[in-house]
């Protein structure tokens, strides 16, 4: 009995159910329905026999594969044809059962049959076969004749497996349940599963080798692809039988690669015959059908070769649809669509395809659709939302589409389609056919959702608005906004076509935010245009204005069409209005640009009354002139006290360039937002402390932190009008009708200051009638200052400092202020005899007006009187300076030790003012103090002139033996040259005894600056002893460099005035001082001691050397008998004379000499001339080289019980100083001359501790007088020195 | 090759933008700026790794029945310091050209690239500003006369 044994022909239509059925019941199904061996067999082969492995060819890894077979009964019609294709029908084994066990039966019958068999297999080339026997024990029991059971295998096998014996299988009792059995099976199974595999495997290769074949041949004339398609799709449904999808897919894939490739070398001019049938005019649009795993109503069109370039994409795509869902790629099915939809289109215009108008539009339509309800048909809503990147180009595809078939049909016109539009419809719809049946029932398929959109109006509406909104809602779901944006203009458009503009605007007014906040200029000023149309028709007036005032100032529209825009302003503005108050308020920027602003005068400050004018630039952007009734910028104005000044300093800062202020260009709307901040304003700050101006704190300042840091808002604001908002204030300056060219216009405003205060430029608006364009912030900051002043009276040196005694110039600035001087207005000054107003002939005024530019000038009339100095004024008008300069002179002062006055006897003044003086290191100065009347005011202004005196002077009392001499000395502390002359030392009083030999020349000396000149007399007195001297130095002195001695002096009755040069006592308090003490302790001045010290090498040596011990000798001589200074408690009264107690002191301070021994002691001294006292001692020089002697100073020696410190008054005791100067010393010598040194010994502070120790009195210099002063002796060194030390004084 | 070049700036305003058929330039604006969404998807979705790959190229990215257009996003060095600037070029190629392969977009970019980097090297070119340059220009002129 003779079978085939084929794979498994699948029923199509239960595809899908293959996957869920699972082989036993499969099997059940199949169509033999034989006898109970197979039917046993049946129920064993699902446990061994499914799963073979197939080593497949053409480079493809070996894969477990699922093979299902099927069991046929043989027919000779079932063997394939020489050239079949059919892989699916093929017979993979051919297997002959047989039950024979009888010799004889099996020479009559079944070896005929065999026989024939095999013939019949030989001639279809068929080697895939397998003969089955199987033994049946109960049959073998009812024949006793039978041969061994193995010879009727063996018969076959030698007649039939010659040399395959393993063609030939043995099964025993199939139906019994032995290990016999069992094994039997098993052995057949074995080879079935074999035989089966080594069949399939040869015979799939044999097809794949004849399928490229085939496709090798395509450049034949012959070929057709739709034959060869169906061989490959051949190939590709055994792989998808076999589960490999991935390998059924590729096999399309390719399918639709070499299609596509035909296609685009038509286009180049390499056109296939069979193509051409490709190339018939489109007849039927009904889109993708996605439902059915294969669309045999396409597949029979392909097959007979009439289907259109639609069918075989459709049925190509469908079946990829279906691997790729099988294989859980549903996403890729999406874009997959999406690119077939697009090349669709783009293969029919490439081929030339006659299509229908619509009728592309419509299948995009469908098949968008239907793709979109395949994927949501096999995904769960989860899985689509997360995944709607890949389906929104669909969504956004149907939409175009579908619009794009309202406007065909005339769907989205105002008045409805019209019959044309109905005519063009019907044939549409008449494209798509029948509905399909397995979508019939289905509600929303996109058949259905097509027919009723294009059915009627408002359906359409209905479904275009659906799809629209879906799109924007998926496309701003994933982010791409400029889609959703895009989406919306295609809505907008929809709607003003509906006449519904309030909905378009929404949609406009996002997307042009979107184009604006990224700065792309045409889509800017396309959407605009729409949005001006849509504000129109709204009757949005202040923005349609608003937007045509955009548009007209727009450089990417034509001429005409901004020209058009702006008389669509222009216009409005012309109209009354109903309400003549009402205002339309308009933004600025759009229709001018403020470049820059100009104030006259520059510094933007102008007194009470005065004139300023601001001089504005404005760029219009209307492509015509426009004529403004009024340009007006609104001031703000604020009282500030004090303003004037901080103005002043503000314009020094800020306003150099000439008062112009620029402003920047104001955002363009082209460039990004982003990219236009601003840059960074910085500035330095500085803050110093208020007491000593160290530094506190520094820092860098940002000045524009309010543009950099707001907030980005998302350009709401940019088109937005609300936020204008016109200022009211008292304070406008205007300019009435004035024309506006396009490009730069000049305006100016004139304005009176009135009121002073700080006026800020806030608004700047331009008015056509209602129309109101107002630029709502004047930025940067713009102000101007008014200010009134009080008039003012300044006067202040030429110089840094003035001096005394010369001529110096002072300037005088009256700043007029408010107030206007007269012809005869005066300046009434009280005189000060200490201080001259020199006058002279030619003395000028200057006026300048307020910006310091000179207006004229004039003579100046300067009287004087006795009292009061007149300075009258010429004629100024307000807010002028005047400006002039006096020469003065302060004379130098005369002593004014007030009471020491008489004493001095000359002619002093009586002081108006009670001038002060300062002595110091440096200048001594005198504050003058002028009071001067002002013709404006009521009070006197004071005013203080500190003149500096350009000398200092020091005297000292020198000695030589008993003569004395007086040294002065004139140090210039200024810096001027001064010529000295007339140096005169007066002893005031009786001075008859006493008589001045001046040793210096008598000539003019010259003073440089920061120089000193000395001036020597010798003191010689008539009697003894001399009488006290009480002196008066004075000196002309005269600026070296200038001769100007032209100065007529009122006379004055001075005697030195008369020289034509000034003299100044200039020392008169020093000079007091001096005289004070030569009054008082005149017979100290007398030398009393004289003191000689002597050094004289050791005895047997010629020279002093070094470390060898010289004697000293000092020798104290009393060269005075008994003087009345000698009258103290150290006289001591002896039966023949007085003596007083000396202590002598050794005291080397330069260290060149080391005193051995006693280096001090006290002698008793006879008060007597020619008593000598000697003294020995030891010292030892310390150097080699001329050295200086030791000094030797003589002190008074006070017994302690002296009642001297009682006569004293306590207070005049210095505690502090360390000095034990006495307080006549103190008071009457200059400090310098009497800083003795070794006063330590000073009793002063022992007499504080109220101990009664002796005291020492330093006798005062004249009184000793040193001989050996300044003599030096030299040392030579010792030999024995290893260092040699010289020192040279 | 191309009928539509542009050069977009970091923050999506174009730097330049030129496109042959000049009657539908509007068109090609719009149609460079929808693009960029899907530009900023892709660039959101490489993220480092392109920087690291120093895969400048992104691929088609917005086929539509008339143009292909595809996108190139800019990677800058300039002297000095190295920076991820985000320049986007864009290039909208007429699909009907199938003959164009990848690598011949490719090549056309990064003759973009070059060139753009030039312009950059310009002294006296403020980053940011729109690209006048006329050797720019001549070099987009010669990417698009191939095709017309």
């Amino acid at each position: 009995m003779p079978f085939l044994f084929l794979l498994k022909v699948l029923e199509i239509r239960t595809y899908l159910p293959l996957f869920i059925q699972r082989f036993p019941s499969n099997f059940r199904e199949s169509r033999w329905n034989g006898e109970g061996t197979v039917a046993r067999f049946g129920l064993h082969l699902p446990l061994r026999s499914v799963d073979l492995c197939v080593s497949k060819s053409y480079g493809r890894a070996p894969k477990m594969i699922h093979l299902e077979s099927n069991f046929v009964q043989f027919k000779e019609e079932l063997l394939p044809k020489e050239g079949n294709k059919a892989l699916l029908t093929f017979p993979f084994l051919h297997i002959y059962w047989t039950e024979c066990c009888d010799t004889e039966v099996y020479k009559a019958t079944v070896k005929d049959d065999l026989t024939k068999w095999q013939n019949v297999l030989k001639s279809h080339s068929s080697v895939d076969w397998l003969i089955v026997v199987v033994e049946n024990d109960a049959k073998k029991k009812n024949k006793t004749n039978i041969l061994p059971r193995t010879s009727i295998v063996d018969k076959i096998r030698n007649d039939f497996c010659n040399k395959q014996s393993d063609r030939c299988v043995v099964l025993s009792d199939p139906l019994k349940d032995s290990s016999r059995t069992q094994e039997s099976w098993n052995a057949f199974l074995t080879k079935l599963r074999t035989l089966l595999l080594m069949s399939f495997t040869k015979n799939l290769g044999k097809f794949e080798d004849d399928m490229r074949t085939l496709r090798e041949k395509r450049t034949e004339p012959g070929w057709s692809f739709c034959e060869y398609f169906m061989v490959q799709e051949e190939l590709a449904f055994v792989f998808e039988m076999l589960q490999q999808f991935e390998d059924a897919l590729v096999q399309y894939d390719e399918l639709d690669a070499l299609f596509s490739q035909y296609v685009v070398n038509f286009g180049a001019g390499d056109g296939a015959n069979w193509l051409t049938f490709f190339c018939q005019p489109v007849k039927s649009w009904n889109g993708l059908i996605l439902r059915k795993p294969i669309d045999m109503e396409k597949r029979e069109l392909i097959q007979r070769q009439e289907a259109t370039l639609l069918d075989l994409r459709s049925y190509l795509f469908s079946r990829q649809c279906t691997l790729l869902l099988f294989l859980q790629r549903p996403w890729e099915v999406a874009q997959r669509a999406l690119e077939l939809l697009h090349s669709c289109v783009q293969e029919l215009e490439l081929l030339d395809v006659s299509v229908p108008p619509g009728a592309l539009d419509c299948w995009v339509f469908l098949s968008c659709l239907e793709v979109l309800q395949r994927i949501e048909g096999c995904c769960d809503r989860v899985q689509i939302d997360s995944n709607i990147a890949h389906t929104v180009g669909l969504w956004s595809y149907a939409t175009e589409k579908l619009k794009s078939l309202g406007y065909l049909c005339g769907l989205v016109s105002e008045k409805g389609p019209n019959s044309e539009d109905l005519n063009r419809t019907v044939d549409l719809l008449a494209g798509l056919g029948a509905e399909r049946p397995e979508t019939a029932n289905t509600a929303q398929s996109p058949y259905k959702k097509l027919k009723e959109a294009l059915s009627s109006v408002e359906a359409f509406e209905k479904h275009y608005l659906d799809l629209s909104h879906a799109t924007i809602e998926m496309y701003t779901s994933i982010g791409r906004i400029r889609s959703a944006k895009f989406v919306g203009k295609d809505l907008a458009e929809f709607y003003m076509r509906k006449k519904s503009p309030q909905k378009a605007e929404v949609y406009l007014q996002g997307a042009l935010k979107n184009y604006l906040a990224e700065g792309w200029a045409l889509p800017v000023t396309h959407t605009r245009k729409q949005l001006a149309e849509c504000q129109k028709r709204l009757g949005q007036i202040e923005n349609y204005l608003q937007t045509s005032s955009l548009l007209a100032s727009d450089c990417h529209l034509t001429e005409e069409e901004r020209e058009s825009f702006c008389r669509e302003i222009l216009s409005f503005a012309g109209r009354q209005t109903d309400s003549p108050g009402h205002k339309i308020v308009l933004p600025l920027h759009s229709f001018a640009h403020l470049r820059d602003l100009r104030f006259t005068p520059p510094n933007a400050v102008v007194h009470v009354g005065g004139v300023l004018s601001v001089e504005i630039t404005v760029c219009s952007q209307m492509p015509v002139p426009v004529q403004v009734e009024q340009i007006a910028i609104h001031v703000h104005f604020s009282i500030e006290k004090n303003n004037y000044r901080k103005t002043a300093e503000w314009l020094t800062k800020h306003r150099a360039a000439g008062g112009l202020v620029s402003f920047p260009t104001e955002a363009a709307p082209c460039p990004a937002p982003q990219s236009s901040l601003p840059a960074l304003e910085l500035c330095e700050m500085f803050e110093r402390s208020p007491s000593d101006n160290s530094l506190n704190t520094t820092g860098i300042i940002c000045k524009n932190v309010h543009m950099l840091l707001r907030r980005q808002e998302s350009g709401a604001a940019l088109e937005a009008s609300t936020g204008v908002a016109l200022e009211d204030g008292a304070h406008v300056l205007k300019c009435t009708s004035v024309t506006l060219e396009p490009g730069a216009n000049t305006i100016t405003f004139r304005t009176q200051a009135r009121e002073p205060g700080t006026y800020t430029l806030r608004q700047l608006c331009a008015s056509l009638g209602p129309v109101c364009f107002v630029l709502p912030h004047i930025q940067p900051p713009v102000q101007y200052d008014v200010y009134s002043q009080e008039p003012q009276l300044r006067v202040e040196p030429l110089a840094d400092s003035l001096l005394a005694g010369i001529p110096q110039k002072v300037k005088f600035t009256v700043t007029t202020g408010h107030y206007t001087v007269k012809n005869g207005d005066s300046l009434q000054l009280s005189n000060i005899e200490a201080m001259l107003i020199l006058c002279h002939a030619e003395n000028r005024a200057v006026i300048y007006s307020n910006t310091r530019e000179k207006a004229s000038d004039a003579a100046l009339r300067v009287q004087s009187s006795d009292k009061v100095t007149s300075i009258s004024l010429p004629a100024a008008p307000a807010y002028h300076m005047i400006e002039f300069e006096l020469e003065v002179l302060s004379l130098p002062s005369a002593p004014a030790a007030g009471g020491e006055s008489a004493v001095l006897g000359t002619t002093e003044p009586h002081w108006k003012h009670r001038d002060t003086q300062k002595a110091s290191h440096s200048m001594a100065t005198t504050d003058h103090r002028v009071s001067i009347d002002c013709p404006w005011s009521i009070y006197s202004t004071v005013i203080a002139l500190t003149f500096s005196m350009p000398f200092r002077t020091t005297h000292s009392l020198l000695s030589a033996g008993t003569r004395k001499y007086v040294q002065v000395c004139v140090q210039n502390l200024s810096e001027l040259d001064f010529q000295l002359s007339d140096s005169n030392l007066v002893a005031a009083g009786d001075s008859s005894d006493l008589r001045l030999v001046p040793l210096h020349t008598d000539s003019q000396q010259h003073v440089r600056s920061e120089q000193a000149a000395f001036f020597v007399w010798e003191l010689k007195w008539t009697r003894e002893p001399p009488p006290p001297l009480h002196g008066q130095f004075s000196v002309g002195f005269s600026p070296a460099s200038e001769q100007r001695l032209s100065v007529s002096l009122k006379p004055y009755t001075y005697e030195f005035q008369v020289d034509n040069f000034f003299v100044c006592v200039a020392f008169s308090l020093v000079g007091l001082v001096f005289a004070c003490l030569l009054c008082i302790f005149s017979p100290f001045f007398q030398t009393l001691y004289s003191v000689t010290a002597e050094i004289s090498p050791p005895p047997g040596a010629e020279l002093c050397k070094t470390g060898a011990l010289c004697s000293l000798e000092v020798t104290i001589t009393r060269l005075a008998d008994l003087l009345e200074v000698d009258k103290d408690e150290a006289l001591t009264e002896s039966a023949e004379y007085f003596s007083t107690k000396l202590m002598y002191e050794v005291v080397d301070n330069s260290s060149n000499w080391a005193v051995c021994g006693k280096s001090s002691g006290v002698v008793s001294m006879p008060v007597c001339a020619r008593a000598t006292h000697r003294v020995h001692m030891e010292v030892m020089p310390l150097f080699a080289g001329y050295l200086p002697l030791p000094d030797v100073r003589l002190f008074k020696y006070l017994p302690h019980h002296s009642a001297h410190s009682s006569q004293l008054d306590a207070d005049s005791w210095i505690e502090n100083d360390g000095l034990s100067v006495d307080k006549h010393v103190d008071e009457q010598l200059d400090s310098s001359s009497i800083r003795s040194r070794g006063s330590g010994h000073s009793a002063a502070s022992s007499e504080h501790k109220g101990l009664p120790m002796p005291r020492l009195q330093a006798l005062p210099p004249g009184q000793v007088f040193n001989c050996s002063a300044g003599t030096q002796v030299l040392v030579v060194p010792s030999k024995d020195d290893h260092v040699l030390e010289v020192s040279v004084t | 090759m191309a009928v539509c070049v542009a050069v977009i700036a970091k923050e999506n305003y174009p730097l330049y933008i030129r496109s042959v058929p000049t009657e539908s330039e509007l068109k090609f604006h719009y149609m460079v700026h929808t693009s960029l969404d899907v530009v900023d998807e892709k660039i959101s979705a490489m993220g480092k790794a392109l920087v690291d790959q120093r895969e400048l190229y992104l691929g088609l990215l917005y086929p539509t029945e008339d143009y292909k257009v595809s996108v190139f996003p800019n990677q800058l060095c300039r002297y000095g310091y190295v920076t991820n600037s985000k320049v986007k070029f864009v290039m909208v190629v007429d699909s009907s050209n199938t003959a164009l392969r990848d690598n011949e977009i490719r090549s056309m970019f990064r003759k973009l690239h070059n060139s753009y980097t030039d312009v950059m090297c310009n002294p006296f070119y403020n980053p940011g500003d729109r690209i006048q340059s006329r050797a720019f220009d001549s070099m987009v002129t010669s990417m698009m006369v191939q095709v017309c």
